[in-house]
């Protein structure tokens, strides 16, 4: 297919791989942590580690909006959904996340719950166009790719003045986690992640651009380069990442140049600007509190915010205390420093959120890495 | 939750809406976020809704840098590396 086959090239990824080796300094670290989920998942899954020197290593970083959403916030969409009233619509990765006591989405499902998988969220406002006797609720999540499509849709419902849709939203940003990750100066060190440069989001740079991380770069001193998601993309920003270190350089640069402008895209920004606002803190995952870190619904659209309309309260829930998955998002911990891991908790029963969506860390180490582990991971009982 | 998917646009329809291919497969998302969309260009696809328009040349650029980023000959080196 085009714009993805060509660069999946396995001939010009080891000669890439090959440059990087003959570049990079055998006395030197080179840690670099890759934002993204996505990029995540390409690197598991293509064995690009295994491609590296010994002294280039990737850290998984927080970037998938399923990892990071608290347990709290799937208890609140559950009550939600066990509204008679209520049909809950969301992606079918949420559906999975353990909740508290032993639940999820999915078991709410089967409990019976109406809840139904969308790829679209303009899948939702044509179900509560066709079923006016439902309140339709769409359980909002992702990053800023995935948002400016949240917006437009409740501008399509307002203008199609439909009173029974409403966005529990979960939209997220990614500056503010990337300077949560870096910003780590009042921490013991032992909880400090060790990171020389950042791989920058594939997706969410086509809608904010790359100007956004010029004020981390600048700030914190490590280089970020902006990455397509696939394979040869990785690893030309790797090469990127590489060759501003030896030049002692921490600079933005562009590698996904056919899809990502320095500005972005600037229908979606004002989308986004024009439904939603931002919120004073949001908890995350791993990430603890973090302030204008995520986004709620503008006081204009304030009649389709489903946490205004249905008066949710927050209450405050627990991960389960034996999940390493706030440490993995760090990038503190690796999938199998986690006891749970490939022991009680696999893709098909997962623990932690790290082990449900695709490119969550644990996830992609279960499905492709885990291989390469010196002490292979047991399968679930 | 950040996968998007180069697709052709193959019919512009009313409403800000296409019709778009991917490996044969034909589905009618929204363009409302890219502007002047026309028939034949490659937009990502993302959760029903048209991100961005992919450069083609900008992508045949990087496919050269690419090529210049590689040693030849080295492929059969970097595989033993470890």
């Amino acid at each position: 297919m085009k714009y993805i086959d060509e660069y999946r090239d396995g001939t010009l990824a080891l000669s890439i791989a090959a440059t990087i080796a003959a570049e990079a300094a055998i006395d030197r670290r080179y840690r670099f942590m890759e934002f993204c989920g996505g990029h995540t998942h390409a690197i598991s899954r293509y064995g690009l580690e295994d491609l590296l020197p010994a002294n280039v290593t990737m850290v998984h970083g927080p970037g998938c909006p399923v990892c990071v959403l608290p347990v709290g916030r799937i208890d609140d969409a559950i009550r939600l959904a066990m509204r008679p009233e209520v049909t809950l619509c969301t992606y079918a990765d949420l559906l999975r996340v353990p909740a508290s006591g032993g639940t999820s989405l999915l078991k709410a499902k089967a409990a019976g719950a109406d809840i139904r998988m969308i790829t679209s969220p303009l899948d939702a406002v044509l179900m509560a166009e066709a079923e006016p006797a439902r309140e339709v609720v769409f359980l909002a999540i992702g990053f800023e790719t995935t948002t400016p499509s949240t917006a437009l849709s409740i501008d399509l419902a307002h203008k199609k003045r439909l009173g029974n849709f409403s966005v529990f939203c979960n939209h997220v940003l990614t500056p503010p986690a990337i300077r949560a990750i870096l910003d780590t100066a009042h921490l013991p060190p032992d909880e400090r992640v060790q990171i020389d440069g950042f791989i920058g989001p594939a997706h969410v740079s086509t809608v904010i651009g790359t100007e956004p991380y010029r004020a981390l770069c600048a700030q914190f001193a490590k280089p970020v380069v902006v990455a397509g998601f696939e394979p040869l993309d990785v690893l030309q920003a790797i090469l990127m990442l590489v060759r501003q270190m030896n030049a002692g350089h921490y600079r933005v640069e562009n590698q996904y140049i056919r899809a990502v402008t320095a500005t972005g895209n600037r229908l979606a920004q004002s989308a986004m600007a024009e439904v939603f606002a931002m919120r004073d803190t949001f908890e995350w995952r791993g990430l603890g509190q973090l302030p204008h870190s995520a986004l709620r619904l503008s006081d204009a659209f304030a009649a389709f915010d489903a946490e205004r309309r249905f008066c949710v309260v927050p209450v405050a829930a627990a991960d389960n205390p034996a999940c390493e998955c706030a440490d993995v998002l760090r990038g503190l911990k690796k999938p199998a420093d986690c006891k749970l891991f490939g022991t009680t908790c696999s893709p098909e029963a997962p623990m932690g959120s790290c082990m449900v969506s695709p490119e969550g860390a644990c996830a992609a180490h279960w499905t492709y890495g885990r291989f390469r582990d010196r002490i292979p991971a047991r399968a679930a009982a | 939750m950040c996968l998007a998917i180069p697709v052709r646009v193959e019919a512009l329809l009313p409403d800000q809406m296409a019709r778009v291919t991917l490996g044969g497969v034909s589905k009618r998302v929204s363009i409302a976020l890219v502007e002047d969309v026309c028939v034949g260009d490659y937009v990502l696809l993302h959760v029903g809704y048209a991100l961005t328009r992919l450069d083609p040349a900008e992508a045949e650029l990087t496919l050269a840098m690419m090529h210049q980023a590689a040693v030849p000959g080295m492929s059969a080196m970097a595989g033993a590396i470890r």
